[in-house]
């Protein structure tokens, strides 16, 4: 009987052509301290590539005015360019329908808009509301406000020792006041890519509806919320190789007409008087006052250069440097990495022993190698392993083997100065 | 900018490795408790007025090898001063750590100099200072009390994404 091996040979990328996708990137032509630019902080945010820029300069160039008005050219071109843009989204997380698309300035404010139009309508004293030790801080705060304000409680799912939820832990905290779940798809600090679907239809079994936070999941794999069946997903299009500025919420058509308004006034009324205003149906409810149609537009043009290149093969030739960068830096002597998640995104945290992050960062940063060093947004993660502090080093699809050896190379050098 | 790697040189690895005056102190007069919460450095400072002058000095914490090394040293500098001349060298270290001093002037910074080269890297000037924060806020503190977080000399609120 022969046995088969499914043997991974390192470099896995299969599929893109990296070289031709990095002359799209005008800022990866770099130069920093004399070094090629190796740009490894992606999960912070991500590059734009000249498509996008060009998108911008267009629009501006040619066809801004503001939106929803006035009847004249412009504002009838950009008003249809930013609508475009919404549908543009909509395709690209397979809403169902293009008024479940919020505009908001990224993923912090659509959480906060949640929790404004959702959560202080709905959640008050002595309900739960579930979140997850590796949240960022941006989908723990918000919630933290709620309960203070209205009486209500925070749950916490713990995380195990390689960085994964304990889904039994998540079971076990829902009851009768359980009113809310907000839970990350993918892990900034840790890389881990939690099972949102299943804990979506565990919640939904108990009526309790779910915010899945995926600014960092968005970048980097195929989503479908109608398949996950959440009821939010709040994510940033700078992350997206988009603009600062210009995030989404999707929301249930359902959920969001129930909800209050998040900011009040210009466009999201329909009528106003002293004595009473009427709000405007979604999505312009929740886009109070004129938004940032350019980065809107611009980040429809990033999912438009995503698309074309394939979110499946973004996110097998990020598995090909994943998997790279793991078995090298495993090599170091002295290095820990902080997420052994088996389920992964491309995000490595570490730590070099008796080295502290924060003079790594610095150190790499003179070879031309851009990581991320602190606490990740993620304070409670860093508590649960005891640490103040780690780098990171966050993969895009433009990134190539060569700069994860590059990024070994800086860690060993690291190690010398410090011998 | 000059390479930082210059930054990273023997006195500053080597108080690094072997702080100086780490540790605690039994009866502290004066202590303050700095911390940064945009890297997670904190830093404890003790120290024993004996009339106006600092009979002895500690450190203790969790940071970086620029904190760790500016902390040593510190200890080091002051130890035997007047609170006076105390004063003197933490305004003279901000101000060269901010690039301010003349160091071709009149000044104490003495050894202190090797964190010259720190001025050239804003990001991490924070790191360089919070000894020195610690070591003010502690000279100015109520008698064995440290500084509360709002007090805390390098508070700031939490940090970026
Ligand atoms: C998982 C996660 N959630 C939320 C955010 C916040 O995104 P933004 O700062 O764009 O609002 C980030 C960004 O760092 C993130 O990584």
């Amino acid at each position: 009987m022969t046995t088969l091996q499914m043997v991974r040979k390192e470099p896995a990328a299969p599929g893109l052509d990296v070289e031709r996708i990095r002359a799209d990137f005008p800022i990866l032509r770099l130069q920093v301290n004399g070094k090629p630019l190796v740009y490894l902080d992606n999960a912070a945010s991500s590059q734009m590539p000249q498509q996008v820029i060009d998108r911008l300069v267009r629009y501006q160039t040619t066809q801004h005015a503001n939106i929803n008005r006035a009847v004249h050219a412009l504002s009838e071109i950009s008003t249809n360019e930013y609508e475009q843009a919404r549908r543009k989204l909509q395709h690209f997380i397979h809403a169902r329908e293009e008024r479940e698309v919020i505009f908001t300035s990224g993923t912090t404010d659509a959480i906060n808009l949640v929790m404004h139009g959702y959560g202080r309508k709905f959640i008050g004293p002595g309900d739960e509301i579930i979140l997850t030790t590796m949240e960022h801080h941006s989908n723990i705060v918000p919630w933290q406000m709620l309960a203070e304000e209205k009486g209500a409680t925070i749950r916490v799912v713990p995380i195990n020792d390689a960085g994964e939820l304990v889904i039994d832990d998540y079971e076990k905290l829902f009851n009768e006041r359980t009113k809310f779940v907000s839970v990350m798809h993918v892990s900034n600090a840790l890389g881990t890519i939690n099972p949102v679907k299943q804990m979506i239809a565990f919640a939904h079994a108990r009526g309790v509806p779910v915010l899945v936070d995926g600014a960092q999941a968005v970048p980097h794999m195929q989503v479908d919320v109608q398949d996950l069946d959440c009821d939010f997903y709040a994510f940033s299009g700078h992350k997206l190789c988009g603009p600062t500025g210009i995030g989404i919420l999707y929301g249930k058509a359902a959920l969001l007409e129930r909800m209050q308004p998040f900011k009040g006034g210009g466009d999201m009324i329909l009528s106003v008087t002293f004595e009473k205003t009427t709000y405007n149906t979604i999505p312009h409810k929740f886009e109070a006052g004129t938004p940032p149609i350019a980065a809107a537009i611009g980040l429809g043009a990033a999912v438009d250069y995503l698309s074309a290149i394939g979110m499946d093969a973004i996110a097998d030739h990020e598995l090909g440097l994943l998997n790279y960068a793991t078995a090298q830096l495993s090599r170091v002597p002295g290095v820990r990495i902080i997420g052994t998640a088996k389920n992964k995104a491309a995000v490595l945290s570490f730590t070099v022993d008796g080295v502290h992050p924060h003079d790594i960062g610095t150190l790499l940063n003179q070879e031309g190698v851009a990581v991320r060093t602190g606490h990740h947004c993620a304070q409670p993660v860093m508590q649960r392993y005891k640490l103040p502090a780690t780098s990171r080093a966050s993969f895009a699809f433009y990134n190539t083997l060569a700069e994860v050896d590059a990024l070994i190379a800086g860690i060993r050098s690291v190690q010398k100065v410090f011998s | 900018m000059t390479d930082p790697r210059a930054l990273y040189q023997e006195v500053i690895l080597d108080h690094n490795k072997k702080p100086r005056n780490y540790g605690t102190l039994a009866h502290a007069s004066h202590q303050a408790a700095g911390h940064n919460p945009l890297c997670g450095d904190h830093i404890d400072v003790a120290l024993h007025l004996s009339g106006e002058c600092i009979a002895c000095i500690a450190f203790q914490g969790a940071s970086c090898a620029i904190c760790k090394a500016s902390a040593s040293m510190m200890t080091v500098a002051v130890k035997g001063k007047t609170r006076a001349e105390a004063e003197t060298l933490i305004h003279e270290f901000t101000d060269m750590s901010t690039g301010k001093l003349d160091l071709s002037g009149d000044h104490h910074i003495g050894r202190l100099v090797v964190f010259a080269g720190i001025a050239d890297l804003p990001v991490r000037v924070k790191c360089a200072i919070l000894p020195w924060h610690t070591l003010h806020a502690a000279l100015n503190a109520v008698e064995s009390t440290s500084t509360e977080a709002e007090l805390d000399p390098m508070h700031v609120t939490i940090g970026d994404a």
